[in-house]
C-alpha cells in the first residue's frame, strides 16, 4: 500500500535556513576525510598503473620490489580470490565481481592508460611509490579503440574476448557492444509520414570527469581475525563494504566500512577502486594498517568519468507545432567494461516530451578508456544535449517560441516516458511556466561589448530521482534534544535536511537534532547516497522514525498522568490530554521524566522506497562569444527547477547552482581529449579546464514547489537534474549567437572559430 | 488483469503484440501466467526465483521495491524494462 500525502505549507522547520550541523567542524579544519585518517602503525599503498591504453600482459615480476628495503607486501590481481560470476544483485546496485576485479587489479590484459597493474605497500608512500618502479610488466601492445564508432567497426579490436552480447535479444560473441535495448510505442513511421518537417542530426559527446577535489583514498585493517577495517571517502559505505567483501570474498558482516567526510563525489564515488586493495596489502603486510590516496593524473585516468559517446536524433513536427515522431540512437562509451549510463539516458531523452510515436536504441558499448561510473543525472545531460539542440533547431527553422513549443509537447500525469512508463505527478508544466514568466526570459537580450556577439539559449532536462533503502535512529536525550543516526554519507548538506524533516514532526528546532553517520555495524543498511534519493528516503525515514517517537512519548505521558494514552495529542512541541486541559508538557519537560516512565526512549525506522518525485530544470543561458578567440563568456544564467518541497532551501539553491556550473563547464570547455595512443593528454587540472567561480556570472534560481504526493513533505530529489539542462542551453546560446550549430561536444573555442570561418 | 508492455526483445513471444492482459495478484503470479501464456517470458525476467540483477520492473509509475511480492491493482500497469541508479 504506498501512503499519500496531502501538500502543506504551514511548516516551522521546513523551508528555513538553519545553519548546518556540520558547518563548524568543517570550516575549522577538524572536520575528519579520508586522507586525515591516522591509525597506529599506518603503512603507505601504491599503485603501478599501466602505460598503455590496451595491451595484453604477458608477465608480471614482482620480485625485486619485494625485496626492496621498507616494503611489506606487492599485490597483484592473482593474489585475490577466484569472484563469483555473472550479474549480482547487491540490494542496491548490479555489480559483476568478476570485471570489478579486474578493474581494480588488471589481470590478462590492460584496457586503459592508467588501468591498475599492482599495488605495493611499504613503510611510507615514497619508498612504496619507488617500490612500484622495480615491478617489471611485459606488455604485448593492442591497437586502441578509442570511440563508439571505432568500437563498433567491423574490423574492431574486442577488449573483452569472453564479452557474449545482448544484441536485442540475441546473444552475439566477438563483439564490443555490451547491449542494445529498444524502447519502442506507436507507429514511428506513420509519424514521421504525417509530419510536416523532420529534423536529424547526430551529437558526438566526450568523456567528462565529476571533477571533485578529494582524490579517491582508502585506510584498511586485515586482522588476525580475519575482520576487516576501512575507512574511505565515498557517497556509500555500505556500497564499500558490500563490493569489499564481495571482492575478497569474505562474508559482509566481517567488513566494517567507517564513513568520513566526502570533498566531492557527483556519483564519481560510487564505485570502490582502493579499498579492497589496501586490504589485500593489509592482510599480506600482517595486519598493518594500509592508506592509499590517489593522484590526480590517477583520479583522472583510472576512476569513473562521465560516457562520451554518439547521438542520433530524428524527430518529426507537424505545422500546429505538435511533436508526431522522434527516435533517438543512444551509443554510450561505458569505458573498459560494460555498464555505461545508457539506461538512464534512454529514460531520459523523451522524457521532456509527450511523444505519439517513439523509438530509442540504447547501446553500451565498451572502449579503451576508463570504466565510466555516474556523474549527476547519470545519462541524462549527454541525452539532453542532443534532443534539445534538436528541439531548438525545429523552433529556429519555423519560427516558433522555444518555451511555448516546450509547453505545447510537455509531459504531463499520464504521458508515457521513452520506455513506456506512464508519469504520476510530475511538475515540467509548472517549471516551463516559471521560465516564462522569468525576468530573464522577458528581458532583452542586450548589446554585446564591441566585437562581440550575443546569443540566448534555453532547454529542459528530466531526472527520475530514485527511492532505495534508508534507515534512520532516534535516540531522545534526558535535555530534550534527540541524537539521530542515519546512514547517508552526506555530500550535500544532507545531515542538515534529514535532521529539519526530524524536527518539523517532533516539534524542535533543527538545531536541537543531532544527525551523526556511524560505521556500517552501527545503522541498518542505506543505500549510498546517490541518483537525488536521500533527502527523499532517508528523509521519510526520519519522519516516520520522529512519528514513532512521538507516539512513545505520548504513552509515557500517558503513564505520568494515569491516563488512556489515546487521550494524549501532541501539537506544536507540547503533549496534552484531550479530555483535562490541565494536563500539558512541553517536549523538553517531559524528556527530562522519561526515566521514571519506564526507561530511555528511542526510535527507528528502516524504509525501502520505490522511485518518485521525478525532476524536471529548465535553463535559460545569456553568452558572449569573442569571434577572435573563440572564448565564450556566460553573462546571464537562470535556472529553474521543480524541487517539490524545497526542506532547506539555501542547500536546494546550492544543487541547482553547482549544477548549471559543472554544465557549463561540460558543455564548452571539458573533455577527455584522447591522443592517437589512446591515452588522455589532459590529465591535470591545469589542462582540463573546469570553470572556477571567476569564470561565472551570479547563477540565478527559481524554485517551483509541485510537491511529491508520496512523500510526508513533499519532496523531490534536487541533486541530479541540474546537470541536464546546462549542456544544450549552452549550445543553443551558441547557435543563437553565431548562427551556426556545433553539434561535437564541447562546444569550445576552437569549434566556434571553426564555425565561423566556413 | 494487469495491463504488461512487451520489452521489444520479447514481442516475438507475443506475436508482435506490444501490450498483453495477464491476471495475477502479484507480480510473482502475473509472471507465472506470463510463462504459460507466452513461454519463455519467465527466462528474461527471472534468475534464481527473482527478478533478473539488472532489470526493474515498473508496476504502476515506479520501479517496484518488493519484487515479485508486489501486489497488483486490477488495473496496474506493468513494465520490465533496464534498471538504473543515480549519481
Amino acid at each position: 500500500m504506498v501512503q499519500t500525502f496531502d501538500p502543506k505549507s504551514d511548516y516551522k522547520v521546513v523551508g528555513t535556513r538553519p545553519i548546518r550541523h556540520d558547518g563548524l567542524e568543517k570550516v575549522t579544519g577538524r572536520a575528519v576525510y579520508g586522507a586525515d585518517v591516522k591509525v597506529p602503525g599506518l603503512i603507505w599503498g601504491e599503485v603501478l598503473r599501466s602505460p598503455h591504453a590496451h595491451a595484453r600482459i604477458k608477465s608480471i615480476d614482482t620480485s625485486e620490489a619485494e625485496k626492496a628495503p621498507g616494503v611489506f607486501a606487492v599485490v597483484t590481481n592473482a593474489d585475490f580470490p577466484a569472484p563469483r560470476s555473472g550479474e549480482i544483485d547487491t540490494g542496491e546496485d548490479v555489480v559483476n565481481f568478476e570485471r570489478d576485479t579486474k578493474n581494480l587489479l588488471a589481470k590478462d590484459k590492460v584496457l586503459y592508460k592508467g588501468h591498475a597493474v599492482a599495488a605495493v605497500a611499504a613503510s611510507d608512500r615514497n619508498t612504496a611509490l619507488e617500490a612500484t618502479k622495480l615491478i617489471k610488466v611485459e606488455y604485448e601492445q593492442l591497437t586502441p579503440v578509442r570511440n563508439v564508432d571505432e568500437a563498433m567497426a567491423a574490423d574492431a579490436p574486442i577488449l573483452l574476448e569472453d564479452l557474449v552480447g545482448d544484441h536485442l535479444g540475441e546473444d552475439v560473441k566477438d563483439t564490443n557492444v555490451a547491449r542494445h535495448f529498444r524502447h519502442e510505442f506507436g507507429d514511428l513511421e506513420r509519424g514521421f509520414a504525417e509530419s510536416d518537417l523532420v529534423v536529424e542530426e547526430t551529437f558526438t559527446l566526450q568523456m567528462v570527469h565529476q571533477g571533485y577535489i578529494e582524490p579517491h583514498n582508502a585506510t584498511a585493517i586485515w586482522d588476525e581475525s580475519g575482520h576487516v577495517t576501512a575507512w574511505s571517502s565515498t557517497q556509500g559505505m555500505f556500497a564499500v563494504r558490500d563490493q569489499t567483501a564481495g571482492m575478497l570474498r569474505i562474508p559482509e558482516s566481517q567488513v566494517t566500512v567507517h564513513p568520513v567526510e566526502i570533498g566531492g563525489g557527483f556519483g564519481g564515488k560510487t564505485k570502490v577502486y582502493l579499498a579492497p586493495v589496501a586490504a589485500m596489502l593489509s592482510k599480506k603486510s600482517n595486519g598493518r594498517p594500509v592508506k592509499m590516496v590517489m593522484d590526480r593524473n590517477s583520479v583522472f585516468e583510472a576512476s569513473g568519468p562521465a560516457p562520451g559517446g554518439k547521438i542520433t536524433v530524428k524527430m518529426g513536427v507537424s505545422n500546429d507545432g505538435k511533436i508526431k515522431a522522434v527516435h533517438s540512437d543512444l551509443r554510450y562509451e561505458a569505458g573498459a567494461f560494460p555498464g555505461s549510463a545508457i539506461g538512464a539516458g534512454a529514460i531520459c531523452v523523451h522524457a521532456c516530451y509527450n511523444i505519439p510515436n517513439s523509438r530509442i536504441d540504447g547501446y553500451d558499448v565498451v572502449v579503451n578508456k576508463p570504466k565510466s561510473a555516474a556523474y549527476r543525472a547519470p545519462g541524462s545531460p549527454q541525452a539532453a544535449f542532443a534532443i534539445e539542440q534538436v528541439v531548438d533547431e525545429i523552433c529556429d527553422q519555423k519560427g516558433w517560441d522555444k518555451l511555448q513549443f516546450r509547453l505545447d509537447n510537455a509531459s504531463t500525469e499520464g504521458t508515457r516516458r521513452g520506455d513506456g512508463v506512464m508519469f504520476g505527478s510530475i511538475g515540467l508544466i509548472e517549471t516551463l511556466e516559471a521560465a516564462r514568466d522569468s525576468d530573464h526570459w522577458n528581458s532583452p537580450l542586450g548589446e554585446p561589448a564591441p566585437g562581440k556577439l550575443r546569443g540566448r539559449g534555453v532547454a529542459s532536462g528530466y531526472w527520475m530521482n530514485g527511492g532505495n533503502k534508508s534507515t534512520v535512529d532516534l535516540m531522545l536525550q534526558d535535555d530534550g534534544s534527540v541524537a539521530l543516526n542515519e546512514g547517508s554519507a552526506d555530500i550535500g548538506g544532507t545531515r542538515a535536511s534529514i535532521a529539519m524533516q526530524a524536527a518539523e514532526v517532533l516539534g524542535l528546532p533543527a538545531e536541537d537534532v543531532h544527525p551523526y553517520i556511524p560505521s556500517t555495524d552501527s545503522i541498518g543498511f542505506t543505500a549510498t547516497t546517490g541518483g537525488s534519493r536521500t533527502t527523499y528516503a532517508t528523509g521519510y525515514a526520519a519522519w516516520e522514525a520522529a512519528n514513532d517517537l512521538i507516539k512513545q512519548m505520548s504513552e509515557r505521558a500517558a503513564i505520568l498522568w494515569g491516563i488512556d494514552a489515546a487521550d494524549v495529542q501532541f501539537d506544536a512541541g507540547r503533549f496534552s490530554s484531550g479530555s483535562d486541559p490541565e494536563l500539558s508538557i512541553g517536549f523538553k519537560d517531559l524528556a527530562r521524566r522519561i526515566g521514571d516512565t519506564g526507561g530511555p526512549l528511542s526510535a527507528t525506522s528502516s524504509v525501502n522506497l520505490a522511485a518518485a518525485g521525478a525532476a524536471y530544470a529548465v535553463n535559460i543561458c545569456d553568452l558572449e562569444i569573442d569571434p577572435e578567440t573563440g572564448k565564450t563568456d556566460v553573462v546571464r544564467y537562470t535556472a529553474v527547477q521543480d524541487v517539490g518541497t524545497a526542506i532547506h532551501p539555501s542547500y536546494a539553491e546550492g544543487q541547482i547552482q553547482g549544477g548549471a556550473v559543472q554544465g557549463l563547464g561540460w558543455a564548452l570547455n571539458e573533455e577527455y581529449f584522447i591522443s592517437d595512443d589512446g591515452s588522455m593528454a589532459n590529465h591535470t587540472f591545469l589542462d582540463y579546464r573546469m570553470p572556477t567561480s571567476l569564470d561565472m556570472p551570479m547563477i540565478e534560481t527559481i524554485m517551483v514547489e509541485v510537491p511529491n504526493p508520496l512523500h510526508p513533505f513533499g519532496v523531490r530529489g534536487v541533486g541530479e537534474v541540474p546537470l541536464a539542462p546546462p549542456l544544450p542551453a549552452a549550445a543553443n546560446a551558441v547557435k543563437d549567437a553565431i548562427g551556426k550549430r556545433i553539434v561535437d561536444h564541447p562546444v569550445k573555442p576552437g569549434r566556434i572559430i571553426e564555425a565561423l570561418s566556413d | 488483469m494487469a495491463k504488461v508492455f512487451v520489452p521489444y526483445n520479447l514481442r516475438k513471444l507475443t506475436d508482435g503484440q506490444a501490450e498483453v492482459v495477464v491476471p495475477g495478484e502479484t507480480l510473482g503470479k502475473l509472471i507465472e501466467n506470463l510463462e504459460s501464456q507466452y513461454p519463455g517470458f519467465e527466462e528474461f525476467v527471472l534468475q534464481d526465483g527473482r527478478l533478473k540483477p539488472g532489470l526493474a520492473a515498473v508496476c504502476g509509475h515506479a520501479a517496484t521495491r518488493q519484487g515479485l511480492l508486489q501486489k497488483l491493482d486490477e488495473d496496474t500497469e506493468v513494465h520490465f524494462v533496464p534498471a538504473v541508479s543515480g549519481g
